[in-house]
């Protein structure tokens, strides 16, 4: 097969894109800075100009492709609105539409559980429809409306399907495996309640073979979504002591209250909106609900009808992570 | 003032607006040209529309203030059955005329009328049969009057709360006489929706605001309200009531219907009682009842009175092959069902329980010593004498057979005479133990509606401070005023002295109760949900006694220490002579190891049964028995702890106090007792054998054992021969079989009973003396039976675990207790038994959190020593729990106590836990379980 990755430079898609060319199909990546994956062909670009802007590569990098796995997006807690309509709502409608236009015949979106939950704790929880309007914050309503409207685009010969890998982590992880260590290794890293809330996450290299079971699966399961995890829901305090066991850094030793925590979330999320600046609140609402609630999915529909069961168990995602810091303090 | 008949308003919940229809009926017994309009729900054309021919039509009579309304959920479920492929049913459900949407008429309709009324609708209907009368309330009684007329197109009865007699004398129900107050009955009934709020306040739980804005609608206006008050002026109170005759030919025609009937009640119904549920289950015998303990007045909204309904008439009317065998099984068909083994029992010669009472009425041997208040011995003589005075006592104050006798005395001489000259009788012993807590005695009496009373002083105050029925008889001799404020007719004393009378003046004891008659009621301990009531049959309580002798050799001679009650009052049956230690019968624990070989030394004990939550005091006071104590210990040969698991230690060291005895510990419920039986050493070599092996352990699915253990499992050396893991409690006692009918991979058991080895499911049980039946509970009755074989007495016990290779059994926990994974079927004490091996546990308990199918597993643990607070398992002790396990463990949880049930006080309560864990682990508010 010959597959187009978009948003290949970041923590998943390096991922997905390694395993997928590892799996012997032709991989093309698409994105603004390199990929850094060997043996695939990189396009530079962005998703945010119009496919057929002249030179802006995703009409290229898109042509003779069978599928196209969308990863690219902008995923962060705070930020500009507009900056995440454009990248996460029109890209995701532009790369659609060239993937069309070019004759791709399967279309793997990457979502996310968050665009179906809003703050309420989730125990054992199928795969609901993406909701925008309930979604909290910037970031999971354009990934709701994105997801509606890939699944929208499904129809014969076009096979769309939705993948919502949950809180992945791994070694290389910059967006959540390093910001806690860093946290950590500060002490400004709290827990929030008592640390009890089970949490499912999903180690890196199970979302990458989640995502290439999806690709194949893609004519027979089309037009759905499915969230992926470890299938392992651990209380947060437990993960927070993994990641920071491994790092070889203490584990978070103070507790804020959770109800605290949320308020001072939205007050520092409200303060952020209004100066805006390339660094992430310390806190949000959004992140604060997800570190004090229970987040676990129920996985049986997802392995039965991908055909797939996760390779790396937790433990064994901690040891390697282990491995990871011990080379790369 | 008149107003037509009208369709419901559209959007009233749960209303289909296609079941509504009106129609025209001419009124008989007028010249014909008076017609009223009806309106009525008919799921009639659903079922047209589905293509289905209904088996059968429901007819469905709302009471007062209701209407129609009210069968909403029965019409909803029928439809939807007929739409899966099962037998249709057709359900019509009338609005009587001057209720709900029907016409306001102008005139009065009493009783009388109102049967006709109904009679001129299933004419004008062209209702064909079979008929099934279903009502509520008064609309009980229309129903029946309506029933009583047409056997030919009757097939069943189902009423639900409903009278149909009110006693002369008996005092009206509060509420409705606030009601009747001439005053109030206008204002309370018709010109407010007082009498109407009043009713849908008696919902459990209450009603939502809409489903009483559906139950309101057709009574908006004082003027729609009228047939309200116009019902409520037709209770026959009075015997000069207008609608009494017909109420009264109504309530006995219905001891003529020979239709199956059954009759669902909610008890908490301040207006019809349970007594209305006696006085019609007095006049129609046959009838199925069941009892929703928790439920009400408004039986239809509080409980899934149309799932009951629509099996009952699968199994009652429709008949299906499948249930055939289980319609027989209850009172009418008793003898046909007696199971083949207990025939074969019958032949080698069954005692009823008063044979050796017989047989040895000259004997001045030993029969009964009580230890309190001061050792009293009571020889079979006099025992035998007291009996049959009591016996001719009781008939002498109206005792009868049948008639139900609450037994609220502590273990002793007085209870073991007052219990034998009741069964002699055939009067039916209701026995509930005070380990219940008040509020369970309550209503476990309650639920029994005993018609006499036997007590001391403590159950006896209750019995008055709390209400509950029955003509009461005290143990001891109270002064005048005392008596009266407890309502005592009468004494022991008297009893004996009145029977001794009837006795010398030549009056013979009636004639002995049958095989089959029922015995004895007793109560389950109410540790998994309200307590229950279990009917024995006598022959059934006889087959206990044999299989006591069978298993432990008690017999004509043995010196018996009856520590635990029910076994204990059977001494006397088997011709044993017992004896009962000074204890607190109430507080297990106060019973020391000195009372046990004072008991021992008074008869010369050979066999010693004792609770398990006695034996911990016992162990617990060892160091106080003198060298003389402990010589008459050396002369048990059998001792037994009987009602809850104990751990091979405390049994090891209570058999170390009685160095010649076998000990010996049971498997068993109160619906079948003395199921299986282990000895210590039967429990050391199971306990050999699983250190033996060293299999991984695995999740059991499809009721098969899998060995597949998860990629984070380290195959540690587990403790256990079979991957479920379990408590062994021995092989099947004489009499008795144990299958297994396996799980699903849901953890419901749907398998075939079978004896296979390795097979985990449902355990059930079969033996000459399992239970009759469950008291009132016909569905819980009909779930205990499901998949039985057919002539066969089989009970499903509720407990999961398996059959081994030599046949014992291993009990791995609670049918509620099974952790559905998305890998399979998890059972919880083998997981517990190897958690428990790491030195810093005490106790573990093992449960799931989250929806069936995708349940996560959860460890709960008691610590050494002791946690103060609860918290989350430190990191180390949490890997020792994982890798004991095998399996996933979510999170592993401290706490410094785990829930339990109050009577063994060892049961762990593993659904409130697991509810516990659920709220913990979901980020909720962090308290103790």
């Amino acid at each position: 097969m010959r597959v187009l990755v978009t948003g290949a430079s970041g923590f998943l898609g390096r991922a997905v894109a390694a395993r997928i060319s590892a799996a012997g199909h032709e991989v093309r990546t698409f994105q603004r800075r390199p990929s850094g994956v060997p043996g695939v062909e990189d396009v530079h670009g962005s998703i945010t100009m119009p496919a057929d802007t002249p030179y802006a590569g995703l009409a290229y990098a898109v042509s003779g492709r069978d599928a196209v796995v969308h990863l690219a997006a902008k995923v962060s807690l705070a930020g500009d609105p507009a900056a995440f309509e454009a990248v996460n709502v029109g890209g995701t409608r532009t790369v659609l539409q060239a993937a069309q236009d070019a004759g791709v015949s399967r279309f793997v979106y990457i979502s996310s559980p968050s665009v179906a939950h809003a703050g309420s704790s989730i125990m054992g929880s199928e795969a609901l429809p993406a909701a925008p309007e309930q979604a909290r914050g910037d970031y999971a309503r354009t990934k709701a409306r994105a997801e509606l409207l890939a699944l929208a685009a499904d129809a014969p010969g076009f096979s769309v399907v939705a993948v919502r890998p949950h809180l992945v982590w791994g070694p290389g992880d910059t967006q959540l495996i390093d910001r806690i260590v860093d946290r950590a290794r500060h002490g400004r890293l709290p827990l929030l309640g008592r640390g009890a809330a089970l949490i499912d996450t999903t180690y890196v290299d199970n979302a990458a073979s989640a995502i290439h079971a999806a690709l194949d699966a893609a004519s027979s399961v089309h037009g759905q979504s499915y969230v992926i995890t470890n299938g392992e829901p651990r209380p947060i305090a437990e993960l927070l002591a993994g990641i920071c066991g491994a790092a070889n850094v203490a584990a978070p030793a103070w507790r804020v209250p959770a109800s605290a925590a949320r308020a001072a979330g939205s007050l520092i999320e409200a303060i952020w909106r209004t100066r805006p600046g390339t660094d992430e609140p310390p806190m949000t609402r959004f992140l604060a609900e997800q570190l004090s609630t229970a987040h676990w999915f129920d996985q049986r529909r997802t392995r039965a009808d991908l055909a797939w069961t996760p390779e790396v168990s937790l433990d064994e995602g901690f040891a390697r992570l282990a491995a990871h810091y011990r080379q790369t303090p | 003032m008149p107003a037509p008949a009208t369709l419901p308003p559209s959007g009233l919940s749960g209303l289909n607006p296609g079941w509504s229809r009106l129609i025209d009926v001419a009124e008989s017994g007028t010249s014909g040209d008076v017609t009223h309009g009806w309106h009525l729900l008919d799921n009639g054309p659903e079922l047209d529309a589905l293509g289905v021919i209904p088996v059968g039509t429901i007819l469905c009579v709302h009471g007062n203030p209701t209407w129609s309304y009210l069968w909403r959920s029965l019409l909803a479920a029928a439809s939807e059955a007929a739409a899966s492929g099962a037998p249709a049913w057709r359900v019509i459900a009338v609005d009587q005329l001057n209720m709900g949407f029907s016409e306001r008429t102008t005139d009065f309709r009493p009783l009388a009328r109102r049967v006709q009324d109904l009679d001129d609708l299933t004419d004008a209907l062209d209702l064909a049969g079979p008929v099934i009368a279903l009502g509520h309330d008064w609309g009980g009684v229309v129903s029946l009057g309506w029933a009583v007329e047409h056997p030919e197109l009757l097939a069943g009865v189902m009423l639900l709360n409903t009278a149909v007699h009110q006693p002369a004398g008996d005092k009206i129900p509060a509420p409705l006489r606030l009601a009747l107050g001439r005053g109030i009955l206008g204002p309370a009934t018709v010109a407010t929706p007082a009498f109407l709020a009043t009713t849908l306040a008696l919902a459990h739980p209450p009603l939502s605001s809409e489903i009483k804005r559906g139950f309101r609608a057709p009574y908006l206006t004082s003027a729609r309200r009228s047939g309200i008050g116009g019902f409520v002026a037709d209770i026959p109170v009075a015997l000069a009531h207008e609608s009494r005759p017909e109420l009264d030919r109504i309530a006995e025609s219905v001891r003529t219907l020979a239709v199956p009937t059954l009759l669902l009640w909610g008890p908490r119904d301040p207006i019809f009682s349970d007594r209305y549920l006696d006085d019609l289950v007095d006049r129609m015998p046959h009838a199925r009842v069941h009892r929703f303990e928790g439920a009400g007045h408004l039986l239809a909204e509080d409980v899934d009175y149309a799932a009951a309904a629509l099996l009952w008439l699968g199994d009652a009317v429709v008949k299906s092959p499948l249930d055939a065998s289980e319609s027989e099984s209850e009172s009418e068909s008793e003898s046909a069902s007696v199971a083949p083994s207990e025939a074969a029992w019958d032949a080698a010669g069954t005692h009823p329980l008063w044979h050796y009472l017989d047989e040895l009425q000259d004997s001045d041997e030993t029969a009964l010593v009580d230890m309190q208040p001061t050792p009293r011995t009571v020889s079979w003589r006099l025992l035998s004498l007291r009996v049959r005075q009591l016996a001719a006592g009781l008939v002498h104050i109206g005792v009868k057979p049948g008639d139900r006798v609450s037994l609220l005395v502590p273990p002793s001489a007085d209870l073991t005479a007052v219990l034998y000259a009741c069964v002699r009788i055939g009067a039916i012993v209701v026995v509930a133990d005070a380990g219940l807590g008040l509020a369970g005695l309550t209503r476990a009496v309650r639920g029994a509606r005993p018609d006499f009373v036997i007590g001391a002083a403590p159950g006896l105050l209750a019995a008055r401070a709390l209400g509950w029925p029955g003509r009461k008889i005290s143990v001891a001799g109270f002064v005048p005023p005392m008596a009266r404020l407890l309502g005592v007719e009468h004494t022991l004393a008297e009893l004996i002295s009145l029977g001794q009378a009837r006795l010398s003046a030549g009056d013979a004891l009636p004639a002995q109760p049958a095989p089959t008659d029922a015995a004895a009621v007793l109560f389950t301990s109410g540790s998994t949900g309200p307590a229950k009531g279990v009917v024995y049959t006598h022959g059934q309580l006889s087959a206990v006694s044999r299989a006591l002798f069978l298993q432990y050799g008690v017999g004509v001679g043995t010196g018996l220490v009856a520590g635990f009650a029910p076994f204990a009052l059977l001494g006397p049956a088997l011709g044993a002579r017992s004896v009962t230690p000074d204890m607190d019968v109430t507080a297990p624990k106060t019973l020391t190891a000195s009372a046990v070989a004072a008991a021992v030394d008074a008869i010369d004990a050979t066999v010693v049964f004792l609770s398990p939550a006695a034996l911990v005091n016992v162990v617990a006071t060892a160091q106080a028995l003198t060298p003389a104590d402990h010589a008459a210990l050396a002369g048990v040969q059998r001792f037994l702890s009987a009602g809850a698991p104990i751990s091979e230690s405390l049994l090891a060291q209570a058999a170390a106090l009685m160095p010649q005895a076998t000990a010996h510990t049971p498997y068993g419920m109160t619906e079948g007792l003395l199921m299986a039986d282990i000895t210590l050493e039967g429990i050391r070599a199971a306990a050999a054998g699983v250190a033996e092996s060293n299999t991984v352990p695995a999740v059991a699915n499809d009721g098969e054992s899998v060995p597949a253990p998860p990629a984070t499992a380290t195959p540690a050396a587990t403790p256990t021969a079979n991957p479920a893991g379990g408590v062994c409690v021995g092989g099947s006692t004489a009499t008795t079989r144990i299958r297994i009918s396996a799980l699903d991979a849901s953890g419901a058991s749907v398998g075939e009973l079978t004896e296979e080895a390795d097979v985990t499911g449902e355990i059930v049980v079969s033996a000459p003396h399992v239970k009759d039946r469950y008291d009132r509970l016909w569905l819980t009755e009909r779930a205990s039976r499901r998949g039985a074989v057919a002539g066969e007495r089989w009970h499903r016990t509720g407990d999961v675990g398996h059959l081994d290779g030599a046949g014992r059994l291993w009990v791995e926990g609670r049918m509620p207790h099974v952790i559905v994974t998305a890998n399979g079927v998890v059972t919880p004490v083998g997981p517990e038994q190897r958690i428990e091996t790491l030195p810093d546990v005490f106790r573990a308990a093992f449960v799931g959190v989250g929806p069936l199918g995708t349940q996560q597993q959860v460890a709960v643990l008691e610590t050494v020593p002791p946690a103060r607070r609860v918290h989350r398992a430190p990191e180390k002790l949490a890997a020792a729990v994982r890798s004991m396990v095998g399996t996933p463990v979510a999170a592993v949880l401290v706490v410094p106590g785990l829930p339990t049930d109050i009577r063994h006080n060892s049961k762990i309560d593993r659904s409130r836990l697991s509810r516990w864990a659920t709220g913990v682990l979901s980020g909720g508010r962090w308290t103790k379980p």
